[in-house]
Order: structure tokens, then sequence, then C-alpha cells
């Protein structure tokens, strides 16, 4: 259960994110739409607090994950991390073996076991059905993978850690139709085990894998509801117009 | 959390590395002012040296090192920007400009003493200039060639294409484009890079060894042929090889002092005319 | 008018192709000039000109090295069959001799009676090698001089003596001066490796932008002392220093030479290592650190082995670097051309030999010839490293 409460935050001087509550229930798809600078993505990097990186951020306002304001002085932020895996834009495999990137986020976390290594990245690269393509070739370098095998395996490597939440940043915009089916077909299933929060540019995407979604812009969250009803038949006009094509 | 506890570890002892970089620095360049800085008067910059070099001052050799800063770079600074240009607006991106990039690559690793014996062989003994500034001025122009290309290159190479395009569609010819927009531009950071070289070759001594340096000569030069005494080569005279060592060494400490001041004045002078020359080309 | 601008451009477009080419012009100079004075070396006798080594004709010997001429007159070697004559001990005579065993007036006027002794004293004795000059050698049926060797490729390469002015023969081994040379540098960039690697990491994973904007300058600081002001530094502070905290007759040592040359090659550390850091992509940062990795991890098991090939490249440049150090090296190193065994010891650098000996050494001799040949090596040393580090750098694991 993801809750938020008036989160506002600013880079330096500018605020990117305005007053935004929301909840996300477990075991959901919920897709981000909405135009390029709009804050999604900035937003979906609260989760994990990977905006601490940036120098002069600032945020206010709760945001609560199970109960626990993720921004409280008492949370470890690498523990908060491992919790909530991440999927990039561009597929940014590290440049190591195949089985070194899935098993990455274990010895990070002090799981040195050879066997428990093994079993755990065998059922992460069989859950991206990725496993029959790349057994045979665990020791290779990543690189040698295609885009998309090289995104389902940077999916592997987050979940590899068992998160209980999966957030994804516009994850198929560096693939091709093929792959980029592929990797939807995976979040379906994924579902199952997972909270989804996924940012996309592509509003096909967002109808077709999402249960409920949230319009952006400026900053704001427009609107906020469940896919079908969001696409079909929108509250607000900004979203009308966005759906419809006539913006953004 | 173990991880946490070597990270903290690990940055601390990062840290500390930072500060001793900045300790080393500060004790190198202390002990030279700190020792240096009594010896320098009116009297030590203005007269040369007598009793065997343990006392009075290092004027010809100021002038010396003045000399060759001059020369080198009258004989580099032409053919180093001419280099320049030839590979960042003609050569275009085949193999002859990777070719040449490399070489001039390596023509920056070669050893300075192996500049030294090549001048020697070349400028003094076959063209028969002799121990001359003239010879130790183009052993130390080729010693700072590369640096001038290379910097020349990264200053042309940041100029937009756009501009380019403009006045090559306003019919002017290349070489008019080059010589209008392109230069002008680039201006301010190709003469910061020779300034920059122009410090390097007052600290160098092993190219000058055999080329120019004289060990002692009171008397200053009158044309390019005549040999000069020159700081560097001073500096390392006074400390390892005077008559008397131990008496020479406050000489020692000045010249070492002006070395560094003439280094110190150089890096100044060369941001400090980056940010005016950018300033001015940015409001014509 | 036009034609005419037209060809000023085609001249001037020659004039910039031929500066083009400069750096290869020169490159190519390098090498035939310093061939040019150096290759001589492999032609010059290895007894002087002007001096012969004279035997009793009964002696089958005749061919000796510069080096065993050496070992004889050293009373290293102290019996014919040692070098492939007949059992009996060998009897070293050298011109001085003359002067102790007979007064000036027994030469006569001139001394012309010079070669009539020379001869009585090589006939007496079978086993006798003789160092004379050959204006008094005398024609003599029992007399032999040696023929003339050339110094040879192993000699040079393998020799363990540096002895350019020694008599009867010079000795030009270089291989003191390669492992000194060898010894300073790696040992000073296992020093500066460490050093450099942490400062490059706090400076491009650290460090806040106030922090980076006064250590960079520091760092071109460091980079932009002259040598020979280092060199001086280390004569007058490093020396006593590490003679006192080693507790060593002499403080002029391997390891002062590498402390010094360490603290000469961190700037070049430093800056290549931080720029091939800062050049990992920032996805991959941030795919570590939100799989729950620790700044740290991701430093060590991220970035580090993404930058390795710069990072190698900064290692290779700094030893190049290193190698071709002169003035630094010449003034804190002791330069004794002897095998090093420790770092404790004073050692002699190939550039500082050069250095040192070139002013003295007599244009066309062949100590002359053997100084441009260490230049020559020195070149191609440097030439290697340059290419290699290029190659290392252009190696990334993306591609």
């Amino acid at each position: 259960m993801i809750k938020t409460e008036d989160i506002n935050f600013y880079y330096g001087d500018f605020q990117a994110i305005k007053n935004i509550s929301m909840e996300i229930e477990p075991n959901t798809v919920t897709a981000f739409i909405g135009p390029s600078g709009c804050g999604k993505s900035t937003f979906l990097r609260l989760f994990n607090r990977m905006n601490d990186l940036i120098d002069g951020t600032r945020l206010t306002g709760n945001f609560i994950i199970d109960g626990q304001n993720i921004y409280d002085k008492s949370v470890q932020v690498d523990e908060l991390r491992k919790n909530i895996g991440m999927v990039f834009q561009k597929p940014n495999p590290f440049p190591k073996s195949i089985f070194e990137n899935v098993a990455y986020g274990l010895r990070v976390n002090g799981n040195n076991n050879k066997k428990f290594l093994e079993e755990r990245v065998e059922e992460a690269l069989k859950s991206t059905a990725l496993w029959d393509e790349v057994k045979d070739k665990l020791k290779k370098s990543a690189f040698e993978l295609s885009g998309g095998q090289q995104q389902r395996l940077c999916i592997a490597r987050a979940l590899a850690v068992s998160p209980s939440i999966l957030l994804m940043d516009e994850p198929t915009s560096a693939l091709d139709p093929i792959s980029t089916s592929k990797i939807e077909e995976l979040i379906f299933k994924l579902k199952q085990d997972y909270t989804i929060v996924i940012v996309t540019h592509n509003m096909q995407q967002a109808a077709r894998i999402s249960d409920k979604t949230g319009f952006f812009m400026l900053g704001e969250l427009v609107e906020y509801a469940d896919t079908k009803k969001l696409f079909t038949n929108p509250a607000k006009t900004e979203t009308q117009n966005y759906i419809t094509g006539r913006f953004g | 959390m173990n991880k946490k506890v070597t990270q903290k570890i690990a940055f601390t002892i990062f840290k500390l590395l930072g500060v001793l970089i900045v300790g080393i620095l500060l004790w190198i360049l202390g002990f030279i002012i700190f020792n240096g800085i009594g010896v320098i008067n009116w009297e030590f910059l203005s007269t040369g040296p007598k009793d065997g070099m343990t006392g009075g001052g290092i004027f010809p050799a100021i002038v010396g090192t003045l000399c060759l800063m001059l020369g080198s770079i009258v004989f580099a600074f032409p053919l180093g920007i001419m280099s320049a240009i030839y590979t960042s607006e003609y050569a275009g991106s085949g193999w002859i400009v990777r070719f040449i990039r490399v070489m001039t690559n390596n023509l920056a690793g070669i050893p300075s003493i192996v500049f030294g014996l090549f001048g020697m062989a070349l400028f003094v003994n076959t063209m028969g200039f002799g121990d001359s500034i003239i010879a130790g001025s183009m052993t130390l122009g080729l010693l700072v060639l590369p640096i001038i290309i290379r910097t020349t290159e990264e200053a042309i190479q940041a100029i937009p294409d756009s501009f380019r395009q403009a006045s090559l569609a306003l019919g002017a010819s290349k070489l008019q484009t080059i010589r209008k927009v392109v230069l002008p531009m680039a201006f301010p950071n190709i003469i910061t890079g020779l300034i920059l070289s122009i410090g390097r070759v007052s600290g160098e001594t092993a190219p000058i060894l055999f080329t120019v340096a004289a060990y002692f000569l009171p008397k200053l030069p009158t044309s390019v042929f005549d040999q000069v005494m020159a700081l560097p080569y001073h500096l390392y005279v006074v400390a390892t090889s005077g008559t008397d060592v131990e008496k020479s060494r406050p000489i020692a400490y000045g010249t070492a002092l002006v070395l560094i001041a003439i280094v110190l004045i150089m890096n100044l002078l060369a941001n400090v005319l980056r940010r005016y020359l950018s300033n001015k080309v940015k409001k014509d | 008018m036009r034609k005419i601008r037209k060809i000023i451009e085609k001249i001037v477009e020659g004039i910039l192709t031929l500066s083009g080419m400069a750096t290869t012009l020169i490159i190519l100079l390098i090498i035939v000039f310093l061939f040019k004075e150096g290759f001589g070396f492999f032609k010059s006798p290895v007894v002087e000109k002007g001096y012969e080594v004279c035997l009793n004709s009964s002696n089958t010997v005749d061919k000796l090295s510069s080096y065993q001429i050496k070992q004889i007159f050293d009373e290293d070697i102290t019996n014919w069959k040692e070098v492939g004559g007949a059992d009996a001990p060998i009897t070293p005579y050298r011109f001085e001799y003359l002067f102790e065993q007979y007064d000036e007036a027994d030469f006569g006027e001139e001394y012309k009676l010079l070669p009539a002794k020379i001869a009585e004293i090589i006939k007496a004795d079978p086993n006798i090698i003789a160092f004379m000059p050959t204006k008094y050698v005398p024609q003599d049926l029992s007399i032999r001089t040696l023929p003339r060797e050339n110094f040879g490729f192993v000699d040079f390469f393998f020799g363990k003596e540096w002895m350019p002015t020694a008599t009867p023969t010079a000795q030009f081994g270089i291989l003191p001066l390669i492992l000194g040379t060898l010894l300073v540098s790696i040992t000073a960039i296992l020093i500066a490796l460490p050093l450099g690697l942490g400062v490059a990491i706090y400076l491009s994973e650290l460090a806040s932008k106030r922090v980076r904007k006064i250590l960079k300058p520091v760092i071109e600081l460091l980079a932009g002392i002259p040598s020979v002001v280092y060199g001086f530094f280390g004569l007058v502070v490093l020396v006593p220093l590490v003679q006192d905290w080693f507790n060593l007759p002499v403080g002029e040592t391997a390891f002062t030479g590498s402390l010094l040359l360490a603290i000469m090659a961190l700037p070049t550390i430093i800056t290549v290592a931080e720029d091939s850091m800062r050049n990992t992509p920032r996805a991959m940062r941030e795919a570590s650190l939100a799989l729950g990795a620790t700044q740290w991890q991701t430093i060590y098991k991220v970035i580090i082995p993404y930058a390795k090939s710069g990072i190698s490249a900064a290692v290779v440049l700094g030893i190049g670097r290193a190698i071709g150090e002169t003035m630094a090296v010449l003034m804190v190193t002791g330069n004794a051309a002897v095998m090093p065994t420790t770092l404790f010891e004073p050692i002699r650098s190939i550039p500082a030999t050069i250095a040192a000996e070139l002013g003295e050494a007599p244009s066309g001799g062949a100590h002359y010839e053997a100084l441009f040949l260490l230049g020559c090596i020195l070149f191609f040393l440097t030439l290697i490293i340059s290419i290699s580090a290029e190659v290392i750098s252009k190696r990334h694991p993306q591609n």
C-alpha cells in the first residue's frame, strides 16, 4: 500500500511536483502519463528516493509506503531501495557477465552463498522469460545481448532482490515493437507478485497494461482514475485534450 | 550495518587523501616560498652572479629564460596553429587525421632529454648553430608543439558548425571562414594554451642542457647565436655542482622561487585572459 | 582577380597540409638523427684508437671481448685458460708500469728507446698482456697485437657494468641503467596509484562542487611545477628525510627517487582516472543504487570496473612519464651505475646518465654514441608506452 500526502518537490527554486496526494493498491499496475517535463518521472523517482542524488532538492509532505514515511530520518535508504526495484529508460546492464548482473543486488546485500545465488538468478531469469535464451552463456558479457534482452535482464536484476514494488521509467521507449510486446506480457504476469508503477510516453501501452492511470501536467496530478474510465470518460478537459492528441 | 561501516572508512580515507594532495602542494610551495622570499630583492633580480656563484644575483639567467620562452613560441606557435587548422578543418575524419593525432600524442610522450639529444644532433651539430639561443629555442619549440596543437584543436572544434555554415552560405570561401569566423572565436582558448605552454618552456632543463645553457656567463646575449644562462639549469647547477653548494643554497632557493613564480603568473594570466577575451568575443 | 584568390587559397591549403604533417616529420627526424649519431657505436673498437693490446706471439688467444679485457686487468680473470688459452697465469701489464720499472733516462731522447724496452718485456713473459700506445709498439715477430674487436650487441644490452672512462677498455653495459630506470619508475607508480586513485574517486564521486573548485587548480599547479624544482625539493627535503627514516648511510636512493616521482606522477594519474570515472553513465550508477547498493559498493563494483581502461591508461602514461623524467631523478638517486639490489641504494637511470655524461663525452667517440643509443632506447620505450596507452584507453566495455 503506497500513499502520498501533499507532496511538493523542488529543484532549487523550481517546483517540479505540486501537491500530489494519491493511493496505490498492492498487486496492481499503475501508469503515469503526461507530456514531457510534466513531472511524472520525477514523481516516480521519489518512490525510492533516487532524487536524493541530485544536489539542491527539497521535499515536503508525507510519502508513506506500508505505513512508514520513507523520508523519515530513521529510514535506511539502501534498505528502502532494496525493497523497491527500478527499471530505467534505456537498458543499463553493468559491464559484467549476465550471471553477475542478476546476482549483483544480492551480493551487495551480503548474500554470497553460491548455491543460493544460482537458484535466485535462475528464478529471476525465468520470471522474465530470459532463462532459455541465456542459460548457456551466463558467463558471457551482458553487452552481448540484444537491446530487448538487455532490458529483460535489467528487470531480472531488479527482481532478484525480491522487492515488493517495481518502478519502471519508460522501460520500452528504447526498444523495438517485438521486444516491447514481450516486456508488456511480462508486466502483466508480474502483477501477481508485485506492485508495479510504470511511467510511459505511450498511451496505448498505458491503456493495455495498467489498472489505474494518473495523468500529470506541469507538476500536478490532473486526474487519477481506473484506466478504463480515464481513457473512455475522463473527468477533466485537460485529460480529454491530451488523450485525444490535441495537446502534448 | 557492516557495509555502512566499510563505506565510512573508505570515504574517510579518500577525504584524507584529498587533504594529502593539498598538503603536498602546500609543503612544496611553502618550502620554496618560505626559504626563498628573504633572498629576493632588487639586487638579486638585477645583477649577475659573483664569487663563484655564492653571491650576487640571477639577472643573466632571467634574461636567458625570457629569450628562450619568446624564441620557442616564435618557432612553435605558427607551426602549431597551422597544423591544428589542418587537422580540424581540412583533414576530415579519415585515417590520415587519426594517424596525425596518434603521432602528435606520441610526440607529447617523448621524454624531454630525448628532445635534448635530438636538438644537439640536428640544430647544434648538423645545422651548425652551435650552443645558441636559436638551437635551444627550436628544441623547446618542438617540445611544446604537441601541447599547442592539442589546445588549438580543442579550441577550434568547440566552435559550433552553424557559424561556419552561416559564413559559407554568405559566399565566403573556406579560408575566409577560418580567418574571419573560426579563428577569432577560438582565439581566447588558443591564447590560453599558448601561455600555458610558455610556462612549461620556462621550467624545462633537459632539452637545454646541450643546446644552449651556459654554466656561467655574466654577459648578456647580443644575437640569437649566443649562449645564455637559464633559470632551471642555473638552479640545477647551484643546487648540485657549484663551487660551494652550502654557501650558494640561498641562491638556489631564490632561483626556485622565481621559477615557480613564473609558472604561477602564467597560470593566472592564462585564466584571466581567457575570461577577459571570451567576454569580449561575446560582446563583439 | 577571382583566379588569383583561388590560387592563393590553394597555396595556403598546401602550407597547412604540410604543417599538418609536422609532428609526423619530427618523429621521423628524431629516429633518423638519434640513429645516425648512435649507430656508429657498434662500429667503434673496444680498445680506444691509439692504443693496442699486445701479447707474446706464443700466446694462442686471438679474441678477447671488452668485458674480458677489463676483467683481466682488474685481475678477476687470472688464467689464460678461462679465455680459451693455455693453462697459465696471466700477467697484465699497463703502460704506466714502465715508469715504475725504469728511470725516465733509460728511454732516451724523445722516448726513442721505449719500443725496445717494451719488446724486451713482452718477450720475457709468454703470459703477458700489455696495454700500450700504438706509436711505441715495436715491430717484432715475437710480439702480436690483438685484432681490433668492435663493441657487440650482447655486451651492450646485457653487460652489467657501465664504466665509460675505464682503461684499457670502456664498459658500456646498459643493464644496470635499464633496471635502475624500471625499478624507480615502477615503484613510483606503485606508490602513486593507490593515492591517485583515492583522490580521483574523491574528486569524481564525493567532493562537493566547492571542494572540486579548490582541488582541481591545486592538481594543475602540481603538474606545472618544473621538474628541476621538484629535484631541488627532493634533494633538500626528501633525501635527508629518507636517510633519517631508514637509518641509511646516504639518503640518495632509488626509494627517494620513487617517492619524488610518485608526487610528480600524481596529477597525471588523478586527472586521467577521474575523467574516466566521470564518464561512467549516470544510468549505471542509478541502477546500482536502486538495487540497494551503498555508494561505496557502487564505486568499487560498478564505477571502477567501468573506468578500468581509463585507469590502466593512466597507469601506463604515469610509468612513461616516470621513465623519461630526467632532472628530478638525476638530483636525488645518487647516480651509481650498479646493478640495483635493494630500493635503499643509489641507482642511475637512463635519462640521468645522458644528462650527466653527454657534456663530457667527446663528440663522435664510443661514449657519445652509446649515450645516443640510450636515447634511442628511451625513445622506443616511451613510444611503445604511448601507443599502448592509446590502445588501452580506446578499449571500452560497451564495445
